[in-house]
């Protein structure tokens, strides 16, 4: 720190030209490619993730998408998730699939997924397709409302129906914080003193 | 409860949170639960056909504790003592899938000698959790001595995990970059005991439980899933096994050490109840193996690197001298984690891990948006998977082998209903 008390002059902003560029679009990996070429006219998008292969299709290609994956060996489903964009307006939901009776793919996890409106969220059931996401697809339709269409037995799974009704994953169901400590208040206290 | 009247349900008052559901005539609908003396909290609703079982629906959620929510709350390095709360007998097991996917995130890799030291505590928690379901299903089904053995063995692995992280079961051990802390002097030996005593009693198990003729009669044949059956319902871990589903993901996808260890994955056929319970011992035997030459590796190699460098080095000074022997550690001083650990933000991404946890495959999706706190987290539990072959599975049967098919898939409520 120079004595004078003015602050050193601090170093100058980079030129526009060495500011980070626009980063170009993640390329998929090849095995995502081998793998979207069986739903090549389904247009399958890619999204970057690490430990599985995203595949988002819209949600009217879903059952088709699924019906292709299954009759390359996906046979079971690992999860059935949501997330929740308020700002996009959206609600992502994922399906994770995996083989058991195939040798080679037990080793991949693929995501089937879809955006739906936040507003009205419908899909239709995969539980047609892959009859292991029946209780799975009960608990999202509790935590986010997500209607699936085509569901046999679609009711609340963990919750009852009137927690049910508030959606409780979804981002604006605040959990209010409590404070650690206890508060006490000390006139009110006082006040009610009799000896 | 009977619902012989078939009422119409526009008859009924609709009350809020009450569900009506039309029931057949001449068939009784039984309530097993949602208290049992024997498990924890879940409920199953039968209906019967004289003692024939028409219809099961298992109606979960008793011991609910919204975790998805939240973690959502919490600093990522919060979550790890939540989780647990699943299986408490499991932890390690069933946090070690959201650690590697945070792993995954922050794009690190822990050193070798942790995943050796976090191979070691699955494959303890494994025994400890087979044990577990192993007691409760001897009581189900009235064998109270197997009971009290698999719980009286089940204590020298909790021990073994005492000796190992400090707690007899939520251990808290892996941690994000690595585990928590190194083996103790002694462990080593105390391990190799523990599994000669154990493979020696498993002999008795046989003898006493599996080849016992009334046991046989109960399970023999009952609750059978066959092959395809259970690949359509994505039936998990030992009781996928016990099906001939060949499927573990230590052996599809190995994780931490497992590429490097020598074992076997045990598969039966049949599919039955008595192959599940089976499945469970041949399994306990193969987790003995890799305890072995994981002890065996610990000992070989130098005590050094159980934690990233990311992290070490911003380790206070006294949990430094602790851990390189400077200073005799017996207790006196409070140890913390490295304060990094605290203010961690994790780059946005998205990123899934699985692990097989003692009951099963265990699933979890990470999604980050940069901030202290994930963004969502699911958890996708072994138990959760197992509970729709109840469904499937049960109806056809007598009344008399629903505990021994709820036995046999090692439920765990508070691992399904997170």
């Amino acid at each position: 720190m120079s004595s004078s008390g003015v602050p050193a002059p601090r170093p100058q902003q980079p030129p526009a030209s060495q500011a980070p560029k626009p980063q170009a679009p993640p390329q998929p990996p090849e095995v995502w490619k081998a793998f979207a070429e069986k739903l090549k006219d389904l247009n399958p998008v890619y999204e970057p993730a690490k430990g599985y292969l995203d595949f988002v299709v819209r949600p009217d290609q879903l059952v088709e998408a699924a019906k292709r994956l299954k009759e390359m060996g996906f046979d079971h489903v690992i999860s059935v998730g949501a997330v929740d964009y308020p700002a996009k307006k959206q609600i992502k939901v994922m399906y994770h699939v995996t083989s058991y009776l195939n040798e080679e793919l037990p080793k991949y996890v693929i995501a089937l997924s879809t955006y739906v409106n936040r507003d009205d969220p419908r899909v239709p059931s995969l539980t047609s397709v892959w009859p292991s996401a029946e209780f799975q697809e009960r608990e999202e339709y509790e935590m986010f409302g997500i209607i699936f269409e085509g569901h046999s037995d679609l009711r609340p799974l963990l919750l009852t129906p009137v927690v049910a009704a508030l959606r409780p994953l979804r981002k604006d169901f605040v959990v209010p914080e409590e404070s650690d400590d206890i508060e006490v208040d000390s006139e009110a206290f006082n006040a009610t003193k009799w000896w | 409860m009977s619902s012989q009247t078939g009422v119409q349900g526009s008859e009924v008052p609709r009350l809020p949170g009450m569900v009506v559901r039309p029931v057949e005539r001449r068939v009784y609908e039984v309530q097993i639960g949602p208290a049992h003396p024997g498990s924890g909290h879940m409920r199953i609703f039968v209906e019967v056909d004289g003692d024939v079982m028409t219809r099961v629906d298992p109606d979960i959620g008793f011991v609910h504790r919204t975790m998805e929510k939240l973690a959502e709350g919490r600093d990522w390095i919060k979550n790890i003592p939540l989780f647990e709360r699943m299986a408490i007998l499991d932890a390690c097991n069933i946090t070690l899938p959201y650690v590697e996917a945070v792993e995954r995130l922050l794009d690190l890799d822990p050193p070798e000698r942790a995943k050796y030291l976090r191979v070691l505590l699955c494959e303890i928690n494994r025994i400890a959790s087979h044990l577990y379901g192993f007691g409760i299903f001897g009581i189900f089904l009235g064998h109270s001595t197997l009971y009290m053995w698999a719980f009286g063995d089940r204590e020298v692995f909790v021990q073994l995990a005492e000796d190992l992280t400090g707690a007899r079961l939520t251990h808290s051990y892996p941690v994000f970059g690595g585990v928590r802390r190194d083996i103790p002097d002694d462990f080593p030996q105390n391990a190799r005991k523990a599994t000669r005593y154990m493979r020696g009693r498993l002999d008795e198990y046989a003898k006493i439980f599996l080849n016992n003729p009334n046991i046989r009669s109960r399970l023999e044949g009952v609750g059978v899933l066959s092959k395809n059956r259970a690949a359509e319902l994505g039936v998990v871990g030992p009781n996928a096994r016990a099906s001939g589903i060949k499927y573990d993901v230590r052996l599809v996808e190995p994780y931490e050490a497992y590429d490097r260890l020598d074992f076997e994955i045990p598969i039966f056929e049949e599919g039955d109840a008595l192959a599940r319970a089976w499945q469970r011992v041949e399994e306990i035997k193969q987790s003995l193996n890799i305890i072995e030459q994981v002890v065996d590796w610990l000992e070989k190699h130098p005590r050094e690197g159980f934690m990233h460098d990311k992290f070490w080095k911003t380790a206070p000074k006294l949990y430094r001298d602790v851990y390189e022997g400077k200073i005799d550690y017996a207790g006196k001083y409070r140890v913390k984690l490295m304060p990094l650990f605290a203010t961690l933000k994790v780059p946005a991404g998205k990123a899934s891990a699985r692990v097989e946890a003692g009951r099963g495959e265990i699933f979890y999706y990470v999604e980050s948006d940069g901030k202290d706190v994930p963004y969502r987290v699911r958890v996708v539990s072994p138990s959760f998977r197992n509970v729709i072959a109840f469904k499937y599975v049960m109806p056809g049967h007598r009344l008399m082998d629903l505990p021994a098919i709820y036995g046999s898939f090692d439920y765990f409520p508070p691992e399904w209903d997170r």
